[in-house]
Order: structure tokens, then sequence, then C-alpha cells
């Protein structure tokens, strides 16, 4: 059965699409925030901790400078795994009502 | 140590024409199968996920990056890490907020995104303002940079080796297009990882293969070791930080030689795959970064790498060449070159697609033009930009160009994303909205940064800058944010808002994509 534009876009599933879709964008955008100047306000405002040393040589400084590339890549990939499971298969059953 | 860094070396010229060689030979066989519009600007929207991954890593790892981020952490330590850290964080935004929906709204530009349900000829006009600004301002600092580093590297005439740049660059752009650059790109991002890569296994093999070896000789460096592993002058007011940060982040968002990238891929699956493939490139590339520049200053020494150049730009070379001796360094200084050439060539190939797309074939013929004509205009714009370039490089010669990668960041966040991503998600948005936010954005970034003390104080003398912030995105930013809302809400568009239901069919779902 073929919809027209307006059907579509107006049905309950692509909005919950549209919805489910920014709703996962914007909470991975604010812990990518919250990562990024969580890192940034500690250099600011406790250069101490970040002095303190973890093991013989390396600091917390140093460890939380990876994770922040590391967590922003694991984000990233957090992002394609719901895409390809579950947002792609949603966009498979919305294009056949076209 | 001695070095023979500055003086013509002939093995890194080797290395280099092989390089050049290679890449010619790529863009005569890319010039073959480029002949409609859409294979000039688009490679035929052939790219793979993974092959357009590594291009987009090519066009943001920079000699700038490789060379100045080792140079920072082999004279200032930690600071330079925090600075590695910055460049990371925009391409999971990038991801997010802007890949797909680009993909399946775009053609050749950013700007047909934004006037995908707006008018034509302002937002075309305003697209490419924006987008050129960029373009300007990231070119100075490419052209300055490349002209600079030729001449420390191989002692090459500084106007010399901008010319040098510029011509093989055209000839890549001119006859091979699209196809051509990405290949560069993907050659240079290979060539660029794997030497970074033995670069720092051959360091790490020093150290026994313990990166904690290597912090533990930086903190027994006389004089300055404790301090190099804690973080030092670079972040000192919170607000500027959080500034820059919002113009690194977001400012990828509006870079336009990476949105054009977009347009290679097949569609918006793709698009998903490449940003997950460039954000493991390039997260492992400002990963290893720091370590070989920690390296570079115990076993090189701070005082020769100062010695060589004040900036330290050319501490990883040195510290090639003290590993693998001279054809160690020739082969790394030639991918430095490489890089710089790949990289200058993304940029004009964008300049040019919003000269010749945006204005040309949009706003003066109203998109009517045959296809062997779009592909000649956009032949005539390269020219142009890439004489513009060239001119640019030897005008700015000897200049502090720094702040320019910090103006081009500041105005792609402020000017081209606000307009691009309101424009994807907010229905009433409207033509004058996206001029106003567009205009205002760029304008006010480029004032501020003229009056910030980047400029003001560093490069005029000024005693005080008239601009607190060292980067100005997180007031500029915001007013362009404002300006595009407010006059989009003063003088709505229902026609815009009509056509809102089919940009939507596309943007989530990819129906009539091109």
């Amino acid at each position: 059965m073929a919809k027209s534009v307006h059907d579509i876009v107006n049905s309950p599933k692509f909005k919950s699409l549209v919805t489910t879709r920014w709703t996962v964008s914007f909470i991975l955008t604010f812990l990518l925030f919250v990562i990024y100047y969580g890192y940034i306000l500690l250099i600011a405002y406790n250069k101490e901790f970040l002095a303190e040393k973890v093991g013989v040589y390396t600091n917390y400084g140093i460890i939380l400078g990876v994770l922040v590339i590391v967590l922003s890549w694991i984000l990233t990939f957090i992002y394609v795994l719901w895409a390809n499971f579950s947002y792609d298969k949603k966009v498979e059953e919305l294009k056949k009502e076209l | 140590m001695e070095t023979s860094i500055g003086q013509p070396n002939f093995i890194s010229i080797l290395f280099f024409g092989i390089f050049v060689f290679f890449t010619l030979m790529v863009t005569y066989w890319a010039a073959k199968k480029t002949k409609t519009a859409a294979e000039y600007y688009a490679a035929g929207r052939s790219v793979t996920g993974f092959q357009n991954g590594m291009a987009l890593a090519g066009d943001y790892m920079s000699a700038a990056s490789f060379l100045g981020i080792a140079g920072m952490v082999s004279l200032k330590g930690y600071d330079g890490m925090i600075y590695a850290t910055g460049w990371l964080v925009g391409w999971p935004a990038l991801m997010f907020l802007i890949a797909e929906p680009l993909r399946n709204l775009g053609k050749f530009t950013f700007a047909d995104v934004v006037a995908f349900r707006l008018k034509q000829t302002p937002i075309r006009i305003a697209g490419a303002i924006g987008g050129i600004l960029v373009l300007l301002a990231y070119t100075i600092a490419q052209m300055v940079g490349s002209g600079t580093l030729i001449k420390l590297m191989f002692g090459v005439p500084y106007e010399a080796s901008c010319i040098m740049v510029g011509c093989v660059m055209l000839c890549y752009v001119l006859f091979g297009g699209m196809l051509a650059t990405t290949w560069v790109q993907i050659i240079k991002a290979c060539l660029l990882l794997f030497g970074v890569t033995l670069l720092l296994l051959l360091g790490l093999s020093k150290f026994g293969f313990n990166p904690g070896n290597v912090y533990g000789a930086v903190q027994d460096l006389p004089k300055v070791g404790a301090d190099m592993l804690k973080p030092g002058g670079l972040v000192t007011s919170p607000l500027d930080a959080i500034s820059l940060g919002l113009a690194l982040m977001l400012g990828l968002l509006g870079l336009p030689h990476i949105l054009m990238r977009f347009f290679t891929v097949p569609d918006a699956r793709e698009a998903r795959k490449s940003v997950a493939y460039a954000t493991t490139f390039i997260g492992y590339f400002y990963c290893i970064i720091p370590v070989i520049g920690f390296m570079a200053a115990v076993l090189v020494g701070r005082d020769l790498i100062t010695k060589v150049d004040k900036g330290g730009n050319m501490a990883a070379l040195l510290f090639a060449e003290l590993l693998g001796g001279t054809p160690f360094m020739g082969f790394m200084a030639a991918v430095a070159f490489a890089t710089i050439l790949a990289v200058v060539a993304g940029l004009t190939l964008a300049a040019a697609s919003a000269m010749s797309h945006d204005i040309f074939v949009s706003v003066f013929r109203k998109g009517k033009a045959s296809e062997a004509e779009q592909v000649k205009v956009a032949r005539i714009a390269v020219i142009i930009f890439g004489i513009v370039a060239i001119g640019l490089g030897i005008l700015f010669k000897g200049q502090n160009v720094a702040f320019m990668v910090g103006l081009a960041f500041a105005i792609a966040a402020s000017g081209n994303f606000p307009a691009l991503f309101m424009s994807i998600i907010w229905r009433k948005f409207t033509t004058g909205g996206a001029v106003a936010s567009i205009l205002i954005g760029s304008i006010s970034a480029t004032v501020f940064i003229i009056l910030s003390p980047t400029v003001w104080v560093d490069i005029f003398h000024f005693k005080t800058a008239i601009f607190p912030l060292k980067n100005p995105a997180v007031i500029s930013m915001t007013l362009s944010f404002v300006s595009g809302i407010v006059v989009s809400l003063i003088a709505p568009d229902k026609e815009a808002e009509q056509k809102f239901e089919d940009e939507k069919l596309r943007t989530y779902l990819g129906v009539g994509a091109e």
C-alpha cells in the first residue's frame, strides 16, 4: 500500500523515528561535552590532581588525556551500533510503505 | 647529534619524486573517469565508507598537526597533549549532528543543504561567502606553513616552495577532480599513519616498549623535567578554554572541505561508516603524536630542537633522523610535504565548488548549465583559487599566521554550522534567518578575532585587547544562532515550512537523495 509523503511524515512511526534519532544524538553529544569540558575544567581548576602519580611515572593527566580520546571514540561506535541495528531497520520499514 | 635538516637531501627528494610521480599517475587515471559534474565534484559518489574515512583523516591530519603538535609536546610537554585532544572531539559531534542528514540532503556543497527549501540566490551567496572565508583563512595558514616547513626541511627558497606546492596541487585538482584528490588523500593518510607508527615503534624500542619509561625519562630531564608532565599555561582562563573548545568541536561541522567529502559516498550508511573510520584513524594519530613528542624531548634534546627551529616544528623529523638516519628523516620529510600538497588540494577543490556550483551555476545560471559547462567553470575556478593561494602564501611570508587556523574554525563554527544545523532540524527556519545567521556569525567571528589578544596584542602590539577572549566562538556562535532564530520568527515563511515535509523524508529516509 503506497502512502503519500504527507501521510508518512505524519505517521506515528516516522515521528518516533525522528524523536529517537535526535534523543540518541543529543544524549551522546551531551556526554561528549561532559567528557571534554570535564577534562578542560579539571585542568583549569585542579592542576595538582592531574600531576599526581598513578603508577611509577604516569600521572592522572596523561591517563585522562588518552581517556578523552578513547571515550570519544567509544561514543562514536555506540552511535554506529545503534544506527546499524535499530535506525536502519526502521528506515527500511518506512521506505516500504511509500 | 649532527643534523642534515635544511640541506637538500637526496633520499627525501627521491621519496618525494616517487610520491609525485605515483599521484600524478593516479590523477591521469582519475581524469579519464571524470566527465560529469558529479564525477568532478563528488567522484561520481563511488567512494566507499572506508576510503572516505581515510580521505577525511587525510584532510584533517595536516603537516601542522603532525609536526606542530609533536614539536609543542617536545618543548611544552603536557600542554601539547591538551591541545591534541581538542582536535579529535569534533568528529563524534560531526557524526551525531550532521553527517547523515548532510549526505541525504546535499549534492556538491553544504549550501545545497541550507538552500534545500529556502530561496536559492541569497542562500547561495551567503553560503559561498561563509565557505570561502573559512577556506581562505585555512589556506593562508597552510601555504605559509608549507613555505616555512619546506624551507626548513630542504633549504628551498620560500617563494619557490609556495609555487611548487601550488602547481603540483593544481595538477591533481584540475585534471583529476574529486576522484584524484580523494586518492591523493588516501595515499598520504596511509604514508603518514605508517610513518608515525614506525617512528613510535622504533622510539619505544629504546624505552623497552613501555610508555611509562618514556614519562620517567621526561621527568628526569634537567631543569624542566618536573613541569613537562603537568598542565602549564595553556588553560588558565576557563572561559577562554571553553570558547576554544567550542570552535574546535563545532568548527569541524562547518569546514567546507570536510563537509564536501560526504557527497562522495553513495548513501547515509556509508557516510556513517566514513566518520567511524576517520575517528579511529585520527584518534590513533592524536594518541601517539604526544608520545613521539615526549620521546623527541628525551632523545633529541630540547636544545637541538630549538636550535633548528624556535617553534619546535622539526622535533619529529630530528627524532626520525636520530632513529633511522638520513633515509628515515628523508622519508618523513617527504611524507610531511605530501601532506601539505594533499591538504591544499582538498581546500582548493572545496573553494572552487563554492565559486562555480554555488555562485556561477546556482545564482547566475539559476541551476541551468550543461554538464560540460559545469566542469569547465569548476576548472576555471580551480585555477583562480590556486593562483590566489600561491599569491596569498607569498604575500603573508614571514607573518605570524598561527591565528588563521583558529579564525577558520571560529568562522566555520559561527557562520556555517548554525545555519546548516537549523536548516536540518527547524521547520520554521527561513531564508532571512539563514542569511542573517551566516553573515552575522562569520563577520562577528572575524571582527572579534581581530580585536582579540591573538591579533590586537600579538600582531598589532597594542597593550590591551578590546575583546577579551582569544577565540570568540562562544560569543559569535551564540550571536549567529540568536539572529537566525529571531529573524526567522519575525518574518515567517509559509512556503519553506510546507517544503519541510519533503525535506524530512529525505533527511531521515534518504528518499530522493542524489
